[in-house]
């Protein structure tokens, strides 16, 4: 794919930016960042730091158009350097290729870009610092957790500065009288509940990157994971965020109690994809651990029984704490990989977890093995002990790296859908599957309607990334035209910008500009990610059409 | 219940509002209208906009208009053994599910099970430039764009216009009973406390003299044993308690006196007396009949306020916002309403 620039940074950029335009090929852009860093190196070595200032002049080319075309104002890395080294410590700046390295992408790695500079701060003080001196020189943030984020909201951007929160690793405070945590950024999701296992709660939340990724990271994405349809996402688990704004300022959002006066700006930070503001602390609800826990599995020799199935449980009055179907191809791969004894020869199986009082949840296994012999599963197992249960669950959690071993690369989608949709869609996906000539497993939340399909390809064949990138635009598309959406728990970030295109109408994009540029007026935090530009959105042409009108005829076409 | 499609005719009386410099008060079915502040305009009324739009009980969501009364809304729950799970109050037969998601009020299971704003998926506004928008869906998991529906929701129609809400509903539980303890104030506080970290199946609690009240729900076999374990008296009339809590008819609420929210850590130590103080929400929610000074809430509070009910006229209800939140405040306000037509001075005195 080579550097990836957002046609969409030209809206959101200051309107000086537009003005200077010009126009050079990726690779002189390419040579141009190859030179800074030579010169870099070469001044700072030879203790020159104010010598020859390495000025750059970026130039943004579209990947889908060439009318895009702009400049940022000159930036001075040496004089960056020494702003930022009055703020933290030198072994917190990177700014040598070989360091930057790391920070190229997250886990969406199709996406490739290194930053101008990493900063690694450790307080909240510094955060606020650095965020003031970025709004003062007009210098692009991105925030960044641990990186295992699918949809490239992390992706650094050329320009810019981009902010680990690694550092800020440490759980602040336990309250078990109120049951709360107070973490900073850059703690892992599962180390909170670890942290709070010897006192029976945990945090709910499990998204699969659960080992790695940081609660920072969960916030601006709001992750699921596979117990939300009972224990919800992650902003039905918080209680309060401290952020920094773009100006610098901190703001404690959410309350000590359940609710806050004013808007719940709580709910909108959530999710927000590090385009609002920096998230420095979360205040986090802990659960006391269930009481008891059953897991069934089933296996189906057809897709849609196992999708009625599901539509029964549920019909049933039943929440179950998780409800997973996976396909042939996944259910084989992850078999392989791990070995966990599943019935290979089914053609889909569902894993239903229930848990709660144990008397109920006795119950509950009862009628919910009735609900799948009734829908024709051919096999149902319950598992005896604490060691099956683990074995029903592993080889889900390893589907995704499971399904990595049947294939060079794999493209990992993430729409949501009404669940009766289902067989109609999983229909679709086969028939699609075969005309684009890609293989697809399938991973899904079934309980939620949250699809994971995953597209197997070979990212060093020509052409080949480009078509698993348009047959996962086309499964994406019609997760909404089913009445669903282009991303359930994995965020728009890069990835998804032209479908949000066709989920939302113009009208609605300028909304979601307003809301950011009410936090963000210059729009420097994670610039280009989350909601595309109005330009994108005309230049693709796929347009959001109501009664076959265009809104905003006023709005100049590209 | 009626089904009828009023969404262009708001649209056109927000647009003729906008060209004439009119302020607008989006009203329901003005069962809320003692809450908040006071604002000034003509009035926009939803009530007529009504109907269920969608709702299919095993996808566990429903879409009506805003206007649809909230009490048609749970009764059709109520025939497919599903529920709102925030057990919203409603004050009066004309609620409208607007009024109550603008309001986000939720009432006695609120704590245990989330509230209002928990439970929108998805939203469809009249902005305050009369462009009809939808964000969110009907699906549990959405994550593409802002969360508007649920900021929208709670802001009192200070961002625009409800005219259709998707809901998460859920099953309605198989038991439900409710313990009488007879304690102290301190005493049923550190009582919850030692539950709250336990997996017991409470879905309500409440303190008021000396006597602490439990709900739990779930399946009769569950439900007993653990009624067992917790002890106190079994309550008849389970449901008439947990009604007159929810819409305030219970004797403590003296439409007479100033009724104050305090909003709190649910472990905040008790400071009113046992006559004027009414907990919930497993302390995390007490209403107090003794007057506090919205502009000197004492740190020992520690969460906050609001002036719920006045027999007087009130002056500021909500408390006020530091600085720089206020400031945040005032801009999406600037993003939704640019003109400042929707009920102006509801919440704060600017918005």
């Amino acid at each position: 794919m080579g550097d990836f620039i957002p046609s969409n940074s030209l809206n959101v950029l200051p309107p000086y930016c537009r003005d200077k335009a010009c126009l050079v090929s990726t690779e002189l852009w390419k040579e141009a960042i190859k030179q800074s860093f030579i010169n870099t190196h070469k001044d700072l070595f030879e203790g020159k730091m104010n010598a020859s200032t390495v000025v750059i002049t970026f130039v943004f080319l579209s990947m889908n158009s060439s009318s895009a075309k702009f400049s940022f104002p000159n930036i001075n890395l040496q004089q960056l350097l020494k702003q930022l080294l009055c703020i933290v410590n030198s072994d917190s700046v990177l700014y040598q290729e070989e360091d930057l390295r790391p920070y190229e992408c997250d886990a969406l790695s199709a996406y490739q870009q290194l930053p101008f500079i990493v900063v690694l701060p450790e307080t909240t003080e510094q955060i606020q610092k650095i965020l003031q001196l970025c709004n003062k020189i007009d210098l692009p943030v991105v925030a960044r957790g641990a990186g295992t984020g699918l949809s490239g909201g992390a992706l650094p951007y050329a320009k810019g500065l981009l902010l680990s929160l690694a550092k800020l690793n440490k759980i602040i405070t336990i309250d078990q009288q109120l049951q709360t945590a107070i973490v900073q950024p850059g703690v892992r999701n599962l180390a909170i509940s670890e942290a709070v296992s010897h006192l029976g709660l945990y945090y709910a939340p499990d998204p699969s990157s659960q080992i790695a990724c940081t609660i920072g990271g969960n916030v601006a994405e709001n992750s699921g994971g596979v117990h939300c349809l009972k224990y919800g996402l992650t902003v039905h688990n918080i209680q309060q965020l401290k952020i920094v704004t773009i100006e610098g300022e901190l703001i404690t959002i959410g309350g000590n109690g359940l609710d806050s006066p004013g808007y719940d700006l709580l709910a909108l930070l959530t999710g927000s994809e590090g385009m609002l503001g920096i998230i420095v602390e979360v205040t986090v609800k802990l659960l006391p651990k269930p009481e008891h826990i059953q897991t069934l599995l089933a296996a189906f020799d057809n897709a849609v029984n196992a999708g009625k199935a599901v539509a029964n449980i549920i019909s049933a009055g039943i929440i179950p704490a998780g409800l997973e179907m996976m396909d042939k191809l996944a259910v084989k791969a992850a078999e392989d990989f791990v070995h966990a004894g599943y019935p290979v020869e089914a053609e889909a199986i569902l894993i239903c977890e229930l848990d709660g009082i144990e008397e109920e949840v006795r119950q509950q296994v009862i009628a919910v093995q009735n609900i799948l012999l009734a829908n024709a599963a051919i096999e149902v197992r319950i598992a005896k002990d604490e060691q099956e249960r683990v074995n029903f669950w592993k080889g889900r959690k390893n589907a995704f790296p499971a399904v990595g071993r049947l294939s060079a690369d794999y493209y990992c989608m993430d729409g949501t859908i009404p669940r009766k949709h289902l067989p109609q869609v999983l229909q679709t996906m086969a028939e699609m599957s075969k005309s684009y000539d890609l293989a697809v497993a399938n991973v899904f939340h079934a309980g939620d309607g949250n699809l994971h399909p995953l597209i197997l390809y070979d990212g060093s064949k020509v052409g080949e990334l480009e078509k698993a990138e348009e047959f996962g635009g086309k499964i994406l598309e019609l997760c909404i035209a089913v009445g669903g959406t282009i991303t359930g728990e994995h965020g728009v970030g890069m990835e998804k910008l032209k479908q949000m295109c066709v989920q939302f109408n113009l009208a609605e994009l300028k909304q979601f500009h307003a809301v950011k540029a009410a936090f963000d007026p210059k729009a420097l935090l994670n610039p280009g990610k989350a909601v595309p530009s109005l330009h994108r959105c005309a230049e693709l042409g796929a347009m959001h059409v109501h009664h076959g009108k265009l809104p905003h005829p006023e709005l100049e076409r590209f | 219940m009626e089904n009828k499609d009023i969404s262009e005719q708001l649209k056109n009386t927000v647009q003729l509002s906008l060209n004439n410099k009119e302020k607008l008060i989006i009203k329901g079915g003005n069962s809320k209208h003692f809450y908040g502040r006071t604002p000034a305009g003509k009035t926009l009324n939803i009530a007529e906009h009504q109907g269920i739009i969608n709702y299919e009980p095993s996808e566990l969501v429903i879409t009506v208009r805003a206007g649809t009364k909230l009490k048609d809304i749970e009764a059709l729950l109520a025939k497919n053994n599903q529920m709102l799970a925030f057990e919203p109050p409603a004050f009066s037969d004309h609620a409208t599910i607007g009024g109550t998601i603008a309001c986000n009020l939720s009432g006695p299971r609120r704590a245990y099970t989330g509230a209002a704003r928990d439970y929108v998926l998805g939203t469809k506004i009249i902005n305050g430039q009369a462009e009809i928008l939808s964000f969110g869906g009907e699906v549990m998991k959405n994550v593409a764009g802002y969360d508007v529906s649920r900021l929208i929701t709670g802001a009192m129609g200070t961002l625009g216009v409800l005219l259709e809400i998707s809901l998460k509903v859920v099953p309605k539980p198989e038991t439900e009973i409710t313990l009488v303890h007879n304690c102290t104030a301190e005493q049923a506080l550190v009582k919850l406390q030692q539950w709250s970290v336990l997996p017991l199946p409470i879905t309500a609690s409440c303190f008021y003299q000396d006597q602490l009240n439990i709900r739990l729900s779930g399946s009769e076999k569950a439900i007993n044993t653990i009624q067992q374990s917790l002890g106190g008296e079994v309550l008849n009339e389970v449901n008439a308690f947990w009604y007159s809590v929810k819409e305030q008819t219970h004797p403590f609420f003296d439409k007479e006196k100033n009724l104050w929210r305090v909003s709190t850590a649910s472990n905040t130590p008790i400071t009113t007396k046992n006559k004027d103080s009414f907990y919930e929400w497993g302390g995390a929610l007490r209403w107090i009949k003794v007057d506090i000074s919205i502009d000197k809430i004492p740190d020992s509070l520690n969460g906050h306020i609001t002036l719920f009910r006045s027999p007087a006229i009130k002056n500021e209800v909500f408390q006020p916002l530091p600085k720089h939140l206020l400031q945040k405040h005032r801009n999406l306000k600037q993003a939704f309403d640019p003109q400042g037509i929707f009920n102006i001075g509801r919440m704060y005195p600017e918005f």
